[in-house]
Formats: structure tokens, C-alpha cells, sequence
């Protein structure tokens, strides 16, 4: 085995071109637990730690997008002008594991896990965000929902890395919810993100560990669009609310696993559906 | 770096060469089996109980999710290297406070509290139990933890 430790995306980049058996670690939070439980598995390491074009976020403000580099840590997403430019994502990242965990994970990492159950997942659905790829070939952005494909798979070539997220900012309400069976320290149950994009008057709901995938509720949405004026927030009816979680609980896909039955997370999902919704139109 | 190859790693001021290491060694097995600091403690080696908290470039992590050849170049501060002898105030409010039964989750608690009051001098109670949620202790309940970093914040402010 052998561990690289470039200090340019370009460098990156070469080492991913050019080494055998490559594999990437960035904060190590998924990586070196599999390391320390699985000696056999570690092969010609290129960590990222030192590449700092993956570890910046711009706010271009005439296309309205922020570019979140893969290397950002939780911690930076959880205050400040970046928790204020995407709640929603601030809301999860408080969420993942804890603050040494949040210090050291990044949304790369959760990307190229690309688990049912990481928490920027569905916030990154929820948003419509696309990921830039990069290898000595060049680069690509693909739309989140055709990046990861599947538990624990993505359209990352072997040669490739994830060089950031974009995403469009919003006008409107959006925020993250999650079942564990405590507040810190526990990977969802069942979680969902949603935002209620006032300009469009559109509203998107995206759900985590639910499924082999992230699962963007398009019918509820759409449901949900024609029911309730979501450009004006008047009041919304209690009913209206019921009814989008019982929609929303209806396009997730649940399995039986150690962490809860597929029953429990269905009916649970619902329920952040309905909560969220109702947080988002009580202002 | 290949198989075998020497590193260094700069922990608690001091640049100390990493050698015989195979290179998927984490971070908190070679501080405790190469370095001679076993003050940071494994429990887990899964990032979940928090008894291996070391600081690196300015935040708290786990050192057992660090690998430790790909920390060249950091700044690592572990539990030995908060004080050169005498306690320091956390220590010591952690005595005052029967907040140490076994002992076990104490190491990785003394360096999240410093961590916490270096960059937040009055947290809340809230902010407090955020900030030690990735510490876990079995034996405690907490509540003797929490008066012991009470204690420190009003000592502090005193001064
Ligand atoms: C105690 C504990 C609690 C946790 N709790 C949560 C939780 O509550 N919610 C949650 O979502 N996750 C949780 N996790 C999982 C983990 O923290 C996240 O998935 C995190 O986002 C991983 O990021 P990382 O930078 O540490 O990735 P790493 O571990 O460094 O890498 C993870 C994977 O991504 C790949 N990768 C890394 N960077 C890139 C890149 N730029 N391009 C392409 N591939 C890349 C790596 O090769 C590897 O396969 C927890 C982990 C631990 C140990
Ligand atoms: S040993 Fe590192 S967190 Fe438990
Ligand atoms: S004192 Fe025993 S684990 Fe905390």
C-alpha cells in the first residue's frame, strides 16, 4: 500500500490517473472505520486533506448558485453564512454523528458513501444540487439524482472525484428532519428534507433511509402544488398537512433492517413530512 | 509514501519520527503503540465513543478515524500535551467533581471541554451537552461532568 498527500486538485487528479488500486479518503469518518475493521482493504490511499480548491464555497450572486467544495466539513455548514444560505443543509449537518465528527466528515465523503441514510443526501435532492466531477480526462456535473443510483452506488468513475456541489439558493422555507433513536450520535431511521420554494411557488420533498435510494416524492409535490398556494403562505389546513404525509409515506420504498421495520419507517416519515410542511407555513 | 516508508508527525509541539508502522495504522494506535502517549484511549475504533478526542489543526476529532500517515504535516495536541506536570483547571474541576469513576472516557473529555471553553468561554448548557455529545461515559450519568465544567466556566470568569 502507499498513502499520497497532494496539495493541488491537478496532483489529485494524477495520482487517481496513474495508481493501480486507488481509493480516496477525505475525513475518514466512513473510510477508517472500515480500515481499523477490515485491515485487509486499504491499498494505495490518496487523501485529500491538503487540496484546499476542495475545501472552499463561493456564493456567485448574479446565478444565484453556491459551489460547496466536496472537502467542507460539516462544522462549516452548521453556522454562518453558509447555514444561512441553506438551512436546510445546516439542519443536517448539526445532525451527522457529532461535533468530532462534524469536524472531520464532508459531504464528499457522504457522496462517495452515498448511503440511503447520510443526512446531506436528501437536502442536496431536496435542492435539485449537481455534482461537478473531475479526472485527468476532464470534468462533468451531473444532477444529484443521476449521481447516486443506488445503496452504496454512484456514477463515480475509477478515476474520478467528487470536486464539489452546486446548488441554487431559494426563496422560502426549507429545513430537515430526522428519527433516530436519540439526538446525537445515530444514523436515521428515517429523515426527509423539504423546501417550499416561494418564487416558483413549487415545493420539492426528498427522503433518506426510506429506500435503496434518496426518493424524491415528485406526486406528493405536485399534489401538494395544486392543493395550497405555496407563493402566498396563507394558513395551511391541518388536513392538507395529513394528507401530504400520508402521500409522502405512500412513494417511500422501506425495508426490514437492524435499525427498524419498513412499517415503523413509513408510517415515521409521514410524520416529518407532515411536521415539516406545517413548521414551513407557520411563519 | 510506500509500505514501510519513515513519517513524522508533529504532536504536542514536537516532531516525532513514526517508524516499522504499517501505513493503515490510525492515528490513536500510533500515538499509543509507536509514540509512548497512551493518555488518548480506544474504545471503540469506530469515531462513537469519543475517549480518543486529540485536537488537529485547531478541531477536536477522533483520532482513531485519522490515519495516521496522512496527518503529516498537522498539528496535534493530545491530553498529554495540555499541561507539562501540573493539572489543569479542567482536571481539576473534573477531581473537585467526582466526575472520574472509571476513568476511561476522562482523557477524551478533558481535551473536548478545553476545546469547547478555548473557543466558547460562557457556553450554554446546551451548548455544553452539544459539544461532549460525541463522548460517551458509562459510568457517570453525565451530571458530575457537567458540574465539573460549570465549575471551570465560573472559575474562568472570576479571574
Ligand atoms: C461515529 C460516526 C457517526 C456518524 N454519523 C453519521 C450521521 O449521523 N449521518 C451521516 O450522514 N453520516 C454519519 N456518519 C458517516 C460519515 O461521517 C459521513 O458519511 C461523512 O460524510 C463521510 O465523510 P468523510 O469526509 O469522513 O469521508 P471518508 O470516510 O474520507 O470517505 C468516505 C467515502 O467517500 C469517498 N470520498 C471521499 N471524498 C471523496 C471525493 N471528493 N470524491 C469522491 N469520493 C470521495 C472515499 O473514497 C470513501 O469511499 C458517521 C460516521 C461515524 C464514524
Ligand atoms: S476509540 Fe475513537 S471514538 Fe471510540
Ligand atoms: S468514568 Fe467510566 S466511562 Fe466515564
Amino acid at each position: 500500500m502507499s498513502i499520497h498527500i497532494p496539495t493541488s486538485l491537478d496532483d489529485a487528479l494524477a495520482l487517481l490517473h496513474e495508481l493501480p488500486r486507488v481509493q480516496l479518503l477525505a475525513g475518514g469518518t466512513d473510510f477508517m472505520v472500515e480500515v481499523n475493521f477490515n485491515k485487509h482493504d486499504v491499498h494505495d490511499v490518496v487523501a485529500l486533506r491538503r487540496v484546499t480548491e476542495l475545501q472552499q464555497w463561493h456564493h456567485d450572486a448574479t446565478t444565484n448558485t453556491v459551489t460547496i467544495g466536496a472537502g467542507v466539513v460539516y462544522a462549516e455548514m452548521e453556522h454562518g453564512e453558509l447555514a444561512t444560505l441553506f438551512p436546510a443543509l445546516a439542519e443536517a449537518a448539526r445532525t451527522v454523528g457529532s461535533p468530532q465528527i462534524r469536524a472531520a466528515g464532508t459531504l464528499g465523503g457522504n457522496l462517495g458513501t452515498s448511503s440511503p441514510a447520510g443526512d446531506g443526501l436528501p437536502v442536496l435532492f431536496a435542492l435539485d444540487a449537481v455534482v461537478n466531477l473531475a479526472s485527468h480526462r476532464g470534468t462533468r456535473s451531473l444532477p444529484i439524482g443521476e449521481f447516486m443510483l443506488g445503496p452504496k452506488r454512484n456514477a463515480l468513475a475509477v478515476d474520478e472525484l467528487v470536486v464539489s456541489i452546486s446548488m441554487k439558493t431559494t426563496t422560502g422555507w426549507q429545513g430537515y428532519a430526522k428519527v433516530g433513536t436519540r439526538n446525537a450520535m445515530v444514523i436515521s431511521v428515517a429523515s426527509a428534507s423539504l423546501v417550499l420554494d416561494t418564487v416558483s411557488g413549487t415545493a420539492r420533498i426528498a427522503l433518506g433511509s426510506v429506500g435503496p435510494t434518496i426518493i424524491r416524492c415528485t406526486q406528493a409535490e405536485q399534489w401538494l402544488q395544486n392543493q395550497y398556494d405555496i407563493s402566498a403562505r396563507k394558513e395551511l389546513d391541518e388536513a392538507i398537512a395529513t394528507e401530504f404525509g400520508l402521500r409522502v409515506s405512500q412513494e417511500s420504498r422501506p425495508i426490514d433492517d437492524h435499525r427498524s421495520t419498513a412499517q415503523y419507517r413509513r408510517h415515521a416519515v409521514g410524520v416529518l413530512a407532515k411536521r415539516l410542511l406545517q413548521r414551513g407555513c407557520v411563519q | 509514501m510506500s509500505e514501510t516508508q519513515i513519517y513524522s508527525l508533529r504532536v504536542n509541539g514536537k516532531l516525532r519520527d513514526v517508524t516499522d508502522a504499517w501505513l493503515g495504522e490510525s492515528l490513536l494506535y500510533v500515538l499509543r503503540e509507536r509514540l509512548g502517549l497512551p493518555g488518548s484511549k480506544g474504545a471503540c475504533e469506530q469515531g462513537e465513543c469519543g475517549s480518543c478526542t486529540v485536537v488537529m489543526d485547531g478541531a477536536a476529532v477522533c483520532s482513531c478515524l485519522v490515519l495516521a500517515a496522512s496527518a503529516v504535516g498537522a498539528d496535534i495536541t493530545t491530553i498529554e500535551g495540555l499541561t507539562d506536570g501540573a493539572l489543569t483547571d479542567v482536571q481539576q474541576a473534573f477531581i473537585d467533581e467526582g466526575a472520574v469513576q472509571c476513568g476511561f472516557c476522562t482523557p477524551g473529555l478533558i481535551v473536548a471541554v478545553h476545546h469547547l471553553l478555548d473557543s466558547t468561554p460562557r457556553p450554554s448548557e446546551m451548548e455544553v451537552k452539544e459539544a461532549l455529545s460525541g463522548n460517551i461515559c458509562r459510568c457517570t450519568g453525565y451530571g458530575r461532568i457537567f458540574a465539573a465544567v460549570t465549575r471551570v466556566i465560573d472559575q474562568r470568569a472570576q479571574q
